[in-house]
C-alpha cells in the first residue's frame, strides 16, 4: 500500500478556507408512535440546534457515544435526511428543502464510506460492477472498466480483483472497495461513517493512512464519524463533541485533546483505556468515572443535557439555564457554565472547582 | 499456591466441508485467585474458542480437542457432559460481548438470576429472588428491588452487563471468564464496567480471563497478558513486562499500530497484509508472511513459545539480544515507553 507521508494537518479555521457545507440551529425530530392506535406520537430529538461548518479540504470529525446524533448530523450535511428545523447550505446553495430530484446531480460531489464493508457492498455483484455502478448512475464516464480498475490500485487493491466478489475479500479489503466507490465519481465531501470500527487495530491503520493520503491526492473534504476518541485524533483537523443531540465541544484537533473544556469532553478522554506506560514502568491513570448512562433522546434532560451525569453539576443553575457555545480562544468552543480551568486533572479536581475561576477565566477569554 | 486452571496443550480443530480448520494450538496457561488473565489477539485468533473449549462449550460432534484443562485437579476435557454442568456455571462462569442476546426478552431480569440460582442450588424461589436482589445492589444497579422486576429491554447496555456480571456471581464462581465484556458498550460504560470486573475480582478472590482485542482494556485491567495470532500464542507474561518490554514481533505491530489519544502521528504504522486462512496455515511461523524482521528459519521452522534470558516466554526466533535492542532502540522508543 502506498502511505505517503501525510503532510502536517492542515489547520482549516485558516483565514481565507472557504466554507463547503454550512449548518446553522439544525434540528431534527423522530417521531415515535406509541400504543395500537399510533396515537400522541413523542418525539426522539435525534439532533438539537447544531451549528457547524465544514471548510473545504479539511476533515472535520464529529465524535460522541452511541445515539448522540452523530450520523444523523451528517445525514443532514448531506441531505439524505430532511432536517425539521434549520438550514443547510451546500457551496453557498442553500439545499434545506430541495426535492430529491433537485438534488440529484448533488450527489456525485457526497459519497459516504459506511462502517460495516459486510452489509454495505452487494453480495451478487462484482468488485467491478459495485464500483462502476457510480459511473452508470451519472452516466460520466464511457470507458468504466478502465477507470474501475484505475481505482482499484489506486486504493491499494489489484486491478486483477474486477471479476471477484465481495466474499472472497477480508474485512480491511473490502473497506477499500468502499473507499472506491466512493471515490469514483471524484467528489468534494466524503461522509466516513465509522469507517474503521468493524476492523482489527492492524488493519485500521492501513484504511486511515489511505483515507490520509488520497484527501491529499484527491482535494477531498471529509466529515469523519467515530466513537473512538484515538482515531478521530490521528485524522481531523476540527472535532465537535457530541452529546444526546447537541455540540458540547468544538475545537481543533490539538487544542481538544491538549485542554478539553467541557467536562464531558474531558470524562470521555480519561475513559479511553489506553497503555499506560511511562518511564517509571505500568501505571495506572487517574480515571473520571461518570456515574449512571446515556440519557434517553426521546426526553432529554432540561437545560444542559450532561447535567444528570455531570461531576460539575450545579443545582439551580446547570438544569435550568441551557448553556450556550461560547468562545475559549482559536476556534474553541464549548457549552458550558463551568468549563474545565486546566487539563489533565482528576475527578476530585473536577468535582471541586470554583466559581471565581471559572468566571474569571470565561472573562480572560473573552 | 496451586493455580486454580491450569491449561496445557490445548488444541481445538474444527472439521469443516473445506476441510479441518486448525482453530487453536498448542495453548498453555495457568491463572491463579487474584489474577486477571488478558487474552488479545484479533479476530479469528482463536481467543474465544479456547474460552469456549475450557467451558466445554463446543459441539463434540464436529470438534476435535486435545489437550487438558485442569480445575482443582481434574481434567474438565475428560468430565462427562452431565459432570460438566456442575462445574459451568457454579465454578466457572462467563459472561459474553452483547448482554442483550444473553437475557430473554420475556422474563424479567430477576427471575432469570434467580433461575441461576436454583440451577445449582436447592432453595426456595423466594430465597433465589433475595439472591438475585442482593447482587443486582452489588454490581451496582440502583434501586436493585425494584429493578429486579424489570425486563432486559427496561435496562441499558451497561445495566445489562451488570446483570450478567451479577447472575455470573450467584454461586461464588472461582473462575470468571469475560469474553469481550466491553465492546458493544460506549466508553464512558466501558470504564464503569471494567472497574466492577475489578472490584468483583478483589471481592470475591477470583481469577479473571478477559478476553478482548482492545490492548488498551488489557492495560488497564490485566496482571497478566497473552497474545494469540492465528491459534497460538506468541507472547505470554505478566502485564507489565509486555507492555514495558514486548518481545514479539506481532505484539510490536499491534502497539505500533494502535492510534494514540495521547498524539497525533503523521502515519500510522500498520501491519501489512492480513491474518493467515485457518484452513492452509502457512508453514513456520504463523505470523510470518507479514512479519518485518524475519530470516532464514522463519518460513521452515515453527519457533516453539519459550522463555528468553531475563524475560518472558514467546514464540520467535530472533535472538534475545536482537529483541531488546529493537524494542530499545526503535519500537519502545517509538512509543515513550522507554528512554
Amino acid at each position: 500500500m502506498t502511505a505517503s507521508p501525510a503532510a502536517t494537518p492542515s489547520v482549516a479555521a485558516r483565514p481565507g478556507a472557504s466554507p463547503l457545507i454550512e449548518v446553522e440551529n439544525l434540528t431534527k425530530l423522530f417521531p415515535v408512535k406509541q400504543g395500537v392506535f399510533a396515537r400522541g406520537t413523542q418525539n426522539v430529538h435525534a439532533v438539537q440546534d447544531v451549528s457547524l461548518t465544514v471548510y473545504r479540504g479539511e476533515t472535520l470529525g464529529i465524535v460522541g457515544e452511541s445515539g448522540c446524533g452523530k450520523s444523523t448530523t451528517a445525514r443532514l450535511m448531506v441531505r439524505l435526511l430532511e432536517p425539521t428545523g434549520g438550514n443547510v447550505r451546500f457551496e453557498g446553495e442553500d439545499i434545506t428543502h430541495w426535492s430529491h430530484r433537485q438534488l440529484r446531480p448533488l450527489r456525485r460531489e457526497m459519497q459516504i464510506i459506511f462502517q460495516d464493508p459486510y452489509s454495505s457492498l452487494n453480495p451478487r455483484k462484482t468488485v467491478g460492477q459495485i464500483i462502476g455502478e457510480p459511473f452508470a448512475i451519472h452516466h460520466t464516464e464511457r470507458d468504466v472498466k478502465n477507470r474501475v480498475r484505475d481505482l482499484l490500485s489506486r486504493v491499494g487493491l489489484s486491478p486483477e480483483h474486477y471479476n471477484r466478489y465481495p466474499h472472497e475479500f477480508s474485512g480491511g479489503q473490502r473497506q477499500r472497495i468502499g473507499v472506491a466507490r466512493a471515490l469514483a465519481l471524484q467528489p468534494k465531501l466524503i461522509v466516513c461513517d465509522e469507517p474503521v470500527s468493524a476492523l482489527d487495530v492492524s488493519v485500521q491503520a492501513q484504511i486511515l493512512n489511505l483515507l490520509k493520503s488520497l484527501q491529499d491526492e484527491f482535494d477531498l473534504t471529509y466529515v469523519f464519524i467515530s466513537h473512538d476518541l484515538s482515531v478521530i485524533r490521528q485524522i481531523s483537523d476540527r472535532i465537535a463533541v457530541m452529546y444526546v443531540g447537541r455540540v458540547v465541544e468544538l475545537a481543533d484537533s490539538e487544542l481538544l485533546y491538549e485542554h478539553p473544556r467541557h467536562p464531558y469532553t474531558a470524562a470521555l478522554l480519561s475513559a479511553v483505556p489506553k497503555p499506560q506506560t511511562d518511564g517509571s514502568g505500568f501505571s495506572r491513570r487517574q480515571r473520571i468515572v461518570l456515574t449512571g448512562d446515556v440519557p434517553s433522546p426521546v426526553s432529554p434532560p432540561a437545560a444542559c443535557v450532561f447535567h444528570p451525569r455531570c461531576p460539575r453539576f450545579r443545582p439551580g443553575h446547570c438544569d435550568v439555564e441551557t448553556p450556550l457555545l461560547r468562545p475559549f480562544g482559536a476556534g474553541h468552543e464549548a457549552a458550558c457554565h463551568y468549563p474545565v480551568e486546566r487539563w489533565p486533572m482528576t475527578e476530585e479536581e473536577l468535582r471541586g472547582p470554583s466559581r471565581a475561576d471559572s468566571q474569571a477565566e470565561a472573562a480572560g477569554a473573552n | 499456591m496451586t493455580p486454580l486452571l491450569d491449561v496445557r496443550d490445548l488444541s481445538v480443530r474444527f472439521r469443516t466441508r473445506d476441510g479441518v480448520v486448525q482453530a487453536v494450538s498448542d495453548l498453555s496457561f495457568t491463572l491463579r485467585r487474584g489474577e486477571t488473565l488478558g487474552i488479545v489477539g484479533e479476530s479469528g485468533s482463536g481467543k474465544s474458542v479456547s474460552s469456549l473449549a475450557i467451558m466445554g462449550l463446543l459441539n463434540p460432534a464436529l470438534t476435535d480437542i486435545s489437550g487438558e484443562v485442569v480445575f482443582e485437579g481434574t481434567d474438565l476435557l475428560k468430565t462427562k457432559r452431565d459432570q460438566l454442568r456442575h462445574v459451568r456455571g457454579r465454578d466457572i462462569s462467563m459472561i459474553f460481548q452483547d448482554p442483550f442476546a444473553c437475557l430473554h426478552p420475556m422474563y424479567r431480569v430477576g427471575s432469570q438470576i434467580a433461575e441461576a440460582v436454583l440451577a445449582h442450588a436447592k432453595v426456595s424461589k423466594s430465597k433465589a429472588w433475595d439472591r438475585a436482589v442482593e447482587l443486582l445492589g452489588a454490581v451496582g444497579i440502583p434501586n436493585a428491588k425494584v429493578r429486579a422486576r424489570d425486563y432486559p429491554h427496561q435496562f441499558s447496555g451497561g445495566m445489562r452487563q451488570r446483570a450478567m456480571i451479577a447472575m455470573s456471581l450467584v454461586h461464588n464462581p472461582d473462575v470468571l471468564i469475560a469474553d469481550e465484556p466491553t465492546t458493544a458498550l460506549d466508553v464512558t460504560v466501558q470504564a464503569q464496567i471494567l472497574e466492577l470486573i475489578d472490584r468483583v475480582k478483589k471481592e470475591f478472590d477470583i481469577g479473571v480471563i478477559l478476553i478482548t482485542h482492545d490492548l488498551g482494556v488489557v492495560a488497564e485491567t490485566a496482571t497478566h497478558v497473552m497474545v494469540m495470532y492465528a491459534g497460538r500464542a506468541m507472547e505470554y507474561g505478566p502485564a507489565h513486562e509486555i507492555f514495558n518490554a514486548a518481545q514479539h514481533p506481532y505484539t510490536w505491530g499491534l502497539l505500533e499500530s494502535m492510534p494514540t489519544v495521547d498524539k497525533r502521528l503523521d502515519v500510522l504504522v500498520p501491519i501489512e497484509g492480513s491474518p493467515p486462512s485457518l484452513l492452509h496455515p502457512p508453514p513456520g511461523c504463523p505470523f510470518h508472511p507479514r512479519c518485518t524482521y524475519r530470516f532464514a528459519p522463519c518460513d521452515i521452522e515453527r519457533p516453539p513459545l519459550v522463555p528468553i534470558p531475563g524475560g518472558h516466554p514467546d514464540a520467535c526466533h530472533l535472538p534475545a539480544e536482537r529483541k531488546r535492542e529493537v524494542w530499545e532502540k526503535r519500537v519502545g522508543a517509538e512509543l515513550g515507553v522507554v528512554g
